[in-house]
Order: structure tokens, then sequence, then C-alpha cells
């Protein structure tokens, strides 16, 4: 197929000024709007990395040392920071914390994970990549709708201007805020007695709004895929990551509805006199749960499998060797997708549901196990006689692939409800969560950031910083997690402003390796600011369209870099012979 | 992680008597005090060499195809693309492997979720921030377990986070049946050195048991995230020998029947 690289110069291609205002509040082009997503998803994870690192702080050392709320002169004690002092009419000093009580910590565990999963993992991931490599890898022009492109993004800053409002606001007696959680478990949600205030009711319309922006988007992305691939791009020509996609978008199609449907009980049972969960008057608070997670857990299958997708074809790339077990690879997403839905009650095996049901979420979530192996070992498969170079977004994935290993296997002894009886809410399950997740699923993002973004920019980055950003938050990131394991299993509780004494040796490493992974942070910042401030490396004539070699086979490798504003005026025609 | 657990119970043997508390520094489990927390221990163990097996395993790859698929070392890729064996090896494997530890993962389930025939019943009930507790076999109450200040635990040289200022006890070798509910919004009374963890959720009443077969002092915390002072609502459990249990039964106020054949009445689970 010829190569589109011509086009960038063509006076045809009408691509309107990066300062035009409008060429972003009005877009409709799926290359701008990715754009968007990704500059949103970064904000959004530096503000989420900063709740963090305020928890970190937190529990580096036992006692209240930012959370402790207000002390009068007498009692303030040396380790409570951050005091503001207050004095009263008649004289007397009182302090207060600048950053609030410990109702405002678990409003920061709150705020981390909700910042994380649907302002960052979310909109990078399916909003960012999606948008940006779907249309481009299946040949199509645009999405289907690419106004409503442009609705899905523009909901989501209005979604996190409301979360982040809420963290503001009275959130009821304990304080500003909504401090139960990301899974917002009725009744600790809808009492009136702790949660009377409106910062629940604005987090419960920033869920909605980000849940419609979710489920236009993937009627966006199903209706694109199932209708726009260009000719000879069968569904089983596809490249993985845009099978990822396709898979998540059913999962969010299917399961953000019944998310939706479940916080406006929560809305309701909070302002209208309803009781679908109060105990009191014959609801049932567990009931909520079930909900959630019928929700809760296909997300987290949704916040990794784009990451499936992108490291399978970041393996392929760099190793220079299609890649192994293709229909495998992608009937394993399928099937992950589809066991996703059945596993919920495993985050609730002590809520007292009975042996039955306990051993069939046992049996059902191990099973899980076989189709994650299938990939892992697929992915080591491709590798495997391969020639393979480690540039950056290598480094990424081979780290992707041993850290959600580690991830993995951990999920499968929480999987044992006997064991987990003890593990359940502990560090040992937020250790598991954040392997999976900030080391599987930021791990691919960045691996699929450092892949496309010379594709994006038409700009090289440096590989020494790319190198340096890897290496130091790999091992500041392993510092952070993996004693959290340790602590897990001394039974140290999730969710805790302060712990005992016995805890403190290894939160205190833990809270090491977060400095570690923000000097890693940091190099990512220089990064980007070497990379457009200075803009010292173009993309030469020779790599423009693509600078990885011959590894590199999906379409958007044949456009320029960075692509035409509108591509594929002459649709691309795959050649007959199967590439895979 | 059996070393460590037993480099952690040596030295708290040598530091007073028995405790089911975390080590500071520590890598595994605390030490048992019952049967269950044992199975669940000794299932974990195999638990945790499956873990490692499988991580090194994927290590190792990642080690050779560094060393020898390097592309210094390699500069012509090959590539195939299936291999039928290989590929019905890793999802054939890993089947067996999970079947194996659903073997050992079932009972441990069956045993913890079984109703036993109960020597004495509990009922823990979880406020915000405290828990109640009764004895309704010897007419016991307990108000309210709180948080032991700090001043006071460093005191009595007690661990401050874990600590209550009203411990509840039980005899040793027999059967505790938990009856575990809430006041206000979800809590979770946990004990981890007997394996034990149930929600307490208003409106229901959840049930469980423990075998506490070692006498001392056990601690654990409210697990499930409820307000403001979640973090602060401890719970300590003393396991006694039968004669003190009898004693303190009385002190609280309560009537000790023919101790250690009351029934209570049986349900199931």
């Amino acid at each position: 197929m010829a190569s589109q690289a011509g086009h960038v110069v063509d006076a045809h291609d009408h691509r309107p000024s990066l300062y035009d205002w409008k060429r972003w509040a009005y877009s409709t082009n799926h290359k701008d709007i990715g754009t968007m997503y990704l500059v949103f998803a970064i904000i959004a994870g530096l503000i989420g990395a900063g709740m963090s690192g305020l928890i970190r702080w937190e529990l580096a050392n036992p006692g209240v040392q930012l959370f402790w709320g207000m002390a009068d002169a007498a009692n303030l004690q040396t380790d409570q920071i951050f005091a503001m002092k207050k004095v009263a009419a008649d004289g007397t000093v009182t302090y207060k914390s600048f950053f609030g009580n410990e109702h405002a910590y678990n409003v920061m565990v709150t705020m981390h994970a909700l910042t994380m999963i649907f302002f960052m993992v979310m909109p990078a991931m399916i909003g960012g990549f999606g948008n940006w490599f779907v249309p481009l890898m299946i040949g199509a022009p645009d999405m289907a709708f690419p106004r409503m492109n442009n609705i899905s993004f523009w909901l989501l800053p209005v979604a996190f201007i409301l979360a982040v409002t809420s963290m503001f606001v009275d959130g009821g007696s304990m304080g500003k805020g909504f401090g139960g959680g990301w899974t917002l478990y009725a009744p600790l949600s809808t009492s009136q007695a702790l949660h009377g205030g409106p910062a629940m009711d604005l987090l419960i319309f920033s869920l909605h709004i980000a849940g419609i922006s979710s489920i236009l988007g993937a009627i966006n992305f199903i209706t694109t895929i199932f209708n726009m691939r260009a000719p000879g791009m069968t569904i089983h020509r596809m490249p993985l990551f845009v099978w990822s996609v396709l898979v998540t978008a059913f999962l969010l199609l299917l399961s953000l509805p019944v998310l939706a449907g479940a916080i406006t009980m929560l809305l309701t049972d909070r302002n209208f006199g309803t009781n679908f969960f109060n105990a009191a008057a014959g609801g049932d608070p567990v009931m909520y749960q079930h909900l959630f997670w019928f929700f809760g857990h296909p997300e987290v299958y949704i916040l990794i499998l784009p990451g499936f997708g992108m490291i399978s074809q970041i393996v392929s790339t760099f190793s220079n060797k299609p890649v192994f077990g293709y229909l495998g690879m992608a009937y394993a997403m399928v099937a992950i997708g589809f066991i996703g839905f059945i596993v919920w009650a495993h985050h609730m095996y002590t809520v007292g549901m009975g042996l039955e049901l306990e051993a069939y979420f046992l049996a059902a979530t191990m099973i899980i196990a076989v189709p994650t192996g299938i990939k892992i070992f697929s992915w080591i498969a491709t590798m495997w006689g391969g020639s393979v170079d480690f540039k950056v977004p290598m480094l990424w994935a081979m780290g992707f692939i041993f850290l959600f290993t580690v991830g993995g296997v951990t999920g499968v002894v929480l999987a044992n409800s006997g064991v987990d009886t003890v593990l359940h809410d502990t560090y040992y399950v937020v250790a598991h969560f954040h392997y999976v997740l900030s080391l599987g699923a930021v791990f691919a993002i960045f691996a699929g950031f450092y892949y496309w973004l010379p594709k994006m920019s038409g700009l090289k980055y440096s590989g020494l910083l790319g190198g340096l950003h890897f290496w130091i938050t790999f091992v500041g990131v392993n510092i952070i997690f993996f004693p959290q394991h340790f602590l897990g299993l001394q039974s140290m509780p999730r969710r805790i402003v302060d712990y005992a004494e016995a805890f403190a040796y290894w939160n205190y490493v833990s809270s090491i390796g977060y400095v570690i992974a923000m000097v890693g942070t940091l190099v990512f910042v220089v990064m980007l600011l070497d990379m457009f401030v200075l803009r010292r490396r173009k993309l030469e004539a020779g790599e423009n369209a693509n600078p990885w070699g011959e590894g590199a086979t999906t379409l958007e490798w044949t456009l320029s870099s960075p692509p035409p504003f509108h591509q594929y005026a002459e649709l691309p025609r795959l050649p007959d012979e199967k590439p895979h | 992680m059996k070393l460590w657990g037993f480099v952690g119970a040596i030295s708290l043997f040598c530091g007073a008597a028995w405790a089911g508390q975390p080590v500071n520094g520590g890598l595994g489990f605390q030490p048992p005090g019952s049967d269950m927390m044992r199975q669940v221990d000794s299932f974990h163990n195999v638990l945790l060499v499956m873990c490692f097996s499988i991580s090194l395993f994927v290590l190792a790859l990642l080690a050779i195809i560094v060393l020898r698929y390097r592309k210094s070392a390699n500069p012509v890729a090959q590539k195939f693309t299936h291999n039928w064996t290989l590929e019905i090896a890793w999802t054939v494997i890993p089947v067996l492997i999970l079947v194996a530890i659903s073997f050992l993962s079932f009972p441990v389930l069956f045993a913890q979720e079984t109703s036993q025939k109960a020597d004495l019943t509990i009922k823990a009930t979880g406020n915000t921030w405290n828990w109640s507790y009764s004895y309704p076999d010897y007419g016991v109450d307990i108000a309210s377990s709180n948080l032991l200040e700090k001043s006071d635990s460093e005191a009595q040289n007690r661990p401050y986070m874990l600590a209550t200022d009203t411990p509840i006890y039980v005899p040793i070798g027999k059967t505790v049946k938990m009856l575990v509910t809430s006041n206000d919004v979800i809590h979770s009374w946990a004990m981890p050195a007997f394996a034990f963890k149930q929600d307490a959720v208003p409106g229901r009443v959840n049930e469980g048991w423990f075998k506490p077969e070692k006498i001392g002092v056990y601690y654990g915390q409210c697990s499930e995230l409820c307000g403001t002072r979640h973090a602060f609502m401890p719970i300590e459990v003393r396991v006694v020998s039968e004669e003190e249990f009898g004693r303190w039964v009385v002190e609280q106020g309560g009537q000790i029947t023919t101790a250690g054949t009351v029934t209570a009445p049986g349900q199931d689970g």
C-alpha cells in the first residue's frame, strides 16, 4: 500500500491552527479529540498522583500528622504538622490542620481511586489511544459519530469538575467531601447522620456524567469497528488493539447502566425518601454491593483490556515478529470480558452470603486465570525467536508482562474464599490491585504513549529520558507496593489513617518508594518539555511514516507523522494474504 | 513465611504471653491462634509456592528472551505464529493447577462456613465508632468497647491502635459462635489469628465461629470503611482458662450456667 506521507504538505489537508480554540471546542476530528483525552488524562493523573502523595505522607509514620483535625494549644503534638492557628475572641488558642480531619483522609482515598479510574486510566486508554488509533488501524477516515465523539469528551471535564468540587463542599457531619470509598457503599453513602451534605450528591452526578460520556464513547467504538473497516479488514484481521477496544466497549455498554441505576437509587434514597438500601425500612444494603460490583468487576477489566491490546502491538513490533496465536489472543480477551460479568461477588466474600455462593464465585473467579495465562504466554511466545529491540516502549511492555503476572498470581490467592477471609479489606488487596492496575494498566499506558508519541506528534523523544523514566518508576512502584503484601498478611486494614506501631516499618519503606516513583514522574514531565518545548528532534523523511522499522505492520504506520488531518481520502485496501 | 511467623512467635513468647498481633517488619501471617487459621496458613503456603514458581518462571523466560533474542544476539527474527502443542499445554496445565488448588481450597471454605455446635455465643454490634458485645448465655453486656487512648496504652504497655478499654473474654478450647451486626453503617468484625472476618451489616445478623486454642491476647480491627474514626475501633479478645472466664463473667454481672455445657440454638449457616 502506498504511503500517504505526502498528504502532510497537501494544501487540501485543512489542518486548523493549534491556537484556534474552535478547533478544540468544536472538534469532530478523532485525532484532536484523542489528543484532548490524553492531555486530560495526564492532568488528572498528576492530580491523582498528588493525592496518593498525601496518603503516603500521612502513612509514612504512625500517628496522624496531616489529617489530625483540631487541637487546642495544650494538646498540639509535635508531629501534627500544617497547623493553622486560630485565636478566639476570649483569647483561647486552637489549632486546625490545613488538611482537615481523619474524614478528609478518607475523602483523599476515595478521590484518588475515582480520579485514577474514571479520569486517568479510562480517558487515556479508551478515549485517548482508542480514538486516535482505532480509526487509523482499521483504515477508517474518522469515528462513526464524530459529533457524539465531541460530547463524549467534553462531558468528562464537567464530570471531573463536579468530582473535585465535591471535595470542597459540605459532606455532612464528618466534614467536607465524601469519605466512603470509591465503592460508595450504602448505608455510609446514604446516611443523613454522616453524609448529609451535598458532596455525595455532586459525586453521584459526576459519575452519572462520566458514565454517559463512556457509554456514548462505547456506542461510537462499536459502530465504528463493525461498520467502517477498510476493504479486506475482516474481523479476524483486525489488530489486537482494535479487538481489545471492541471488547472493552461492550463491557462499558453492559456494565455502566447498572452503575447508573445503583447510584440513582443512592440519590433517591438520599433525597426523595426511597429505601432501596435502608434496612430499617425493608431495604437491603448488601443489594447495593451486588449492583455495584456487577459494574465494578467488569470495570477493572475495562481498565486493563485496552492495555492488553497495546502490549500485543508493541511486543510484536519490537520483536519484529507477528503476534503469536492471534485468534487465541483475541478470544482470550472475549473470554475475560465474558467471565468478568459472572464473578462480581468475590469482592464480597465476608458479607455473609453463605457457603454455596462463595463456592461458586471461588470457582468462577479462578477460571479467569486461564485466558489470562494464555495472554501472558502468547506474549512471551511472540518475543521468543524474535529479534527484540529494547526501545523505550518495549521496556514498559516487558515490565508490564512481569508485574501483571505478579498481580495475577496474588489474584488467584485472593480468589480462594478461605484465605480471603483473612486478607479481605487488608493491604494485601491494595497491593494486588495496584500490581494489576498501577503497575499493569499504567505501565501499559506508558508503553502505548512512548510507542505512539512519535506518530501523534511527528517528533522524537529522548530515549535516555524515556529509559530513565521507566527504570526509576519500575524501582519506585515496586518499593511502594511489594511491602504492602506483608502489611496485608500481617492484617493491616485498608483505608485507615493511622496504624499500630507494628505496621510502621513496611509503611515507611512504602512511602520511600513513593518518593522514588515521583522522581520518575518528574523525569516524565522533563521528557515532555524537552520534546514539545525544545522540539529538537523531528522524524526524518525516511522514518517519518514508521520510526520503528519492519516490525510495525499496522495501518497507522503507513501514514505520515503526524497523520494528515483527514486520512484515507482513498480507503486503504488490505492485501489478500494472511497478515498473521 | 512460616519461618518468619515462627521467629515472630518466638520473640513474642520471650516478651510476654502469646499474642495474636502484628510484628513490626513481619512478612507473613500472624501466628495462628486456632486450628482454622492453621488450615488457612498451610493452604496459603501452598499458594505461595504457586505464586513464586509462576512469577519466577515468567521472569526466567523474559530473561532468556533478553539474553538470546535481543537484536544484537539474534538479528534475524523467526516468523512462526502457531504451535498447537504449546497452546494446548498452556491452556491445560493452568487448568490442572487450578483444579489442584481448588481441591485444597474448598475444604478450607467448607470448614469455615459449616456451623459448629457452639459452646457459647457472643453478639458483636458495630457502632460509629466502637463495638458493643453481649453474651446471651451468661447475661453479660458490654455497652461499648473503645480504643484505649494513647497515653493509657503507653502506661499499660499495650499496643496503641489495637488495645481496647474493655477487652472481651473467651474460654480456651470452646467453640464460640459469633453473631455480627450493626446499628448504623457497615463495619466488619475481624480477628486475623482465628481466620475470622464477618461484615457487620445493619438489618442482618451474620454468623460465624472460631475456636481459640492458645491462651493469650488477640487483636483485630474494624475492616470495613465506616467513617471518620474507622481506623480507631479495634477489637481485643482475651483467651483465658475456663475458671478465669467464669470469674470474668461474674465480674461483669453475669451468671455462669454450667459452663461449657451451654449449647446455643443450632442454626444452619
